[in-house]
């Protein structure tokens, strides 16, 4: 299987989708208004006539619409990814992505015909893991967990027998994907039932007399950021928290820092990853345009055997850092 | 420049006060047409609003004597300008630099990036700002461009004449 480095785009809304297609993604992944999908936002993602609109528009500039249904459904609530499932097969979309096996199971049995990602949720990382999905319910690509190597990959991909994707740039959180349970521990919302990490409607940005900002999760003061210093998200994994030994302050698990990965795109496609994944479908068409159009670039140069000229996205990044994260060493956290 | 320092340096007293006044008059006949023509060409933000239709929003931009105060009603629109010693009290506050607010309006810059630089402050209410912004940015084209042409030629002028200001204003910090 030749790597064919296709850029995977979110699209967050029909005019981030349209942004995306004229920017040059081969693919735009997007999702339902439901807890179907991992960015259930306020005010995000599509309606079912919005995804037929948007399915004809990228249809007629050559991208392909995959179908993120990558939550866990809790138990006996399947209807729910089911009839999303059916809505999206409708509506002729390319693939959907899934996570979890019951979902996938209904996939592979009720419309055999559209393709199957397995999405990072799953968190398959050994080739055993990725061959069972593979052969139980035909899965043709692995979305790969933000915990392994390039040498690591390049050994996974001569054992499977589909496709890999891995994400190239956007938010890097640094939990086991799918299993995390931070966000549910402080507002009784599962980021991977309900498909929100932190929901806004319980997230307070507090403003200090001093221009100092905190911002805070159900109450609880994630971070505290001086009238000067780059903010990020208010996730919990990314929280900056006193204890006993640290009374000042510390990033306990990870600071705020974005994944990007443009300096290693040559060596992931000779590991041979077939597709490259950009995140933030709950971003900007302004930040959808900017990165899309930068990796397009950089993937068209490679491919020419051009050194490719990669822009500069520090800006755009969280906290204004960024890093390669596992792909680049081990010891990273 | 930071925001902060627009904040803390902006000195109150009484003629700054009556100038808020007087250019809050003048320009709200301006506002009321923009809002009643955005809706009317945009119903679709609308739905993505949700429960927030019915939010106060205070926009402000910090180096206008005035804020803004918004209700995204489709029944009952308010788009007002508000001297801040009198601003309502509102369930989401949105403060920037004006012109940044207008990129963010038109998606020519990312709201988390202006808010990971700390250009864009937001409190009260999250989830309606966010709300607020999805409605925003699935919107197709300019509602700064197309405000201005409601202006004719000399509102396109206005509107490149600010551009202008703000790209020299920034240039240097911008980053694709
Ligand atoms: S808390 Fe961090 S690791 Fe957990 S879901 Fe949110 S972003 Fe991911």
């Amino acid at each position: 299987m030749m790597s064919l480095a296709e850029l995977i785009c979110p699209a967050g809304t029909p005019a981030a989708l349209r942004v995306a297609v004229d920017a040059g993604a081969d693919a735009v992944y997007c999702g339902f208004q439901d807890a179907t999908n991992a960015r259930n936002f306020p005010g995000l993602n599509f309606t079912p006539d919005e995804l037929a609109a948007s399915v004809v528009y990228a249809h007629a500039h050559g991208t392909k619409v995959l179908l993120a249904l990558n939550t866990y459904p809790p138990a006996g609530k399947l209807d729910l990814w089911r009839h999303a499932a059916d809505t999206g097969a409708r509506l002729g979309v390319d693939a959907f992505i899934v996570a979890d096996m019951g979902v996938a199971d209904y996939i592979a049995h009720t419309h055999p015909q559209v393709r199957l990602h397995l999405s990072v949720q799953a968190a398959a990382s050994s080739p055993e893991a990725i061959r069972y999905y593979c052969e139980s319910f035909g899965v043709k690509r692995v979305v790969l967990p933000r915990i392994l190597t390039i040498p690591e990959i390049r050994q996974i991909r001569k054992e499977i027998p589909c496709e890999i994707e891995t994400f190239i740039f956007g938010n890097h959180g640094l939990m086991v994907e799918g299993r995390c349970s931070l966000t549910n521990y402080l507002t009784g919302q599962s980021t991977n039932m309900d498909g929100v990490c932190s929901p806004a409607s319980d997230v307070e940005y507090v403003r200090d007399a001093d221009g100092s900002m905190s911002s805070q999760l159900a109450g609880f003061t994630i971070d505290r950021f001086g009238p000067d210093e780059k903010a990020g998200y208010p996730t919990i994994c990314k929280g900056r928290y006193t204890a006993p030994h640290r009374p000042e302050g510390y990033y306990a698990f990870e600071e705020p820092v974005s994944l990007n990965l443009s300096r290693l795109l040559p060596e992931l496609i000779e590991a041979g990853v077939h597709a490259f994944k950009i995140e933030g479908r709950q971003r900007s068409k302004s930040y959808v345009r900017g990165v899309v159009r930068a990796f397009r670039a950089a993937v068209d140069d490679i491919k020419a055997g051009r050194k490719a000229n990669i822009a500069d996205l520090l800006a755009l990044t969280e906290g204004q850092k960024q890093t390669q994260g596992a792909f680049e060493t081990k010891k990273w956290r | 420049m930071s925001i902060h320092a627009d904040v803390n340096t902006r000195p109150p007293g009484p003629g700054r006060t009556a100038a808020a006044r007087l250019a809050c008059v003048l320009i709200q006949p301006f506002l009321s047409r923009v809002v009643r023509r955005t809706a009317a060409r945009h119903p679709s933000l609308f739905a993505r609003l949700g429960p927030h239709q019915t939010t106060d929003f205070l926009i402000d931009p910090v180096e206008l004597p005035f804020a803004l105060h918004l209700r995204p009603d489709p029944e009952a629109l308010v788009f007002r300008a508000v001297p801040r010693d009198a601003a309502p009290h509102t369930g989401a506050v949105i403060r920037g630099r004006f012109l940044l607010l207008l990129e963010l309006v038109d998606s020519e810059q990312d709201g988390d990036a202006a808010f990971f630089s700390r250009d864009l402050e937001v409190s009260g209410d999250t989830e309606a700002v966010v709300r607020l912004r999805n409605a925003l940015d699935d919107i197709d084209g300019s509602l700064a461009e197309e405000t201005a042409a409601m202006f004719g030629a000399p509102g396109r002028a206005m509107l490149a004449r600010l551009r202008r200001a703000y790209l020299n204003d920034t240039k240097g910090q911008e980053c694709i």
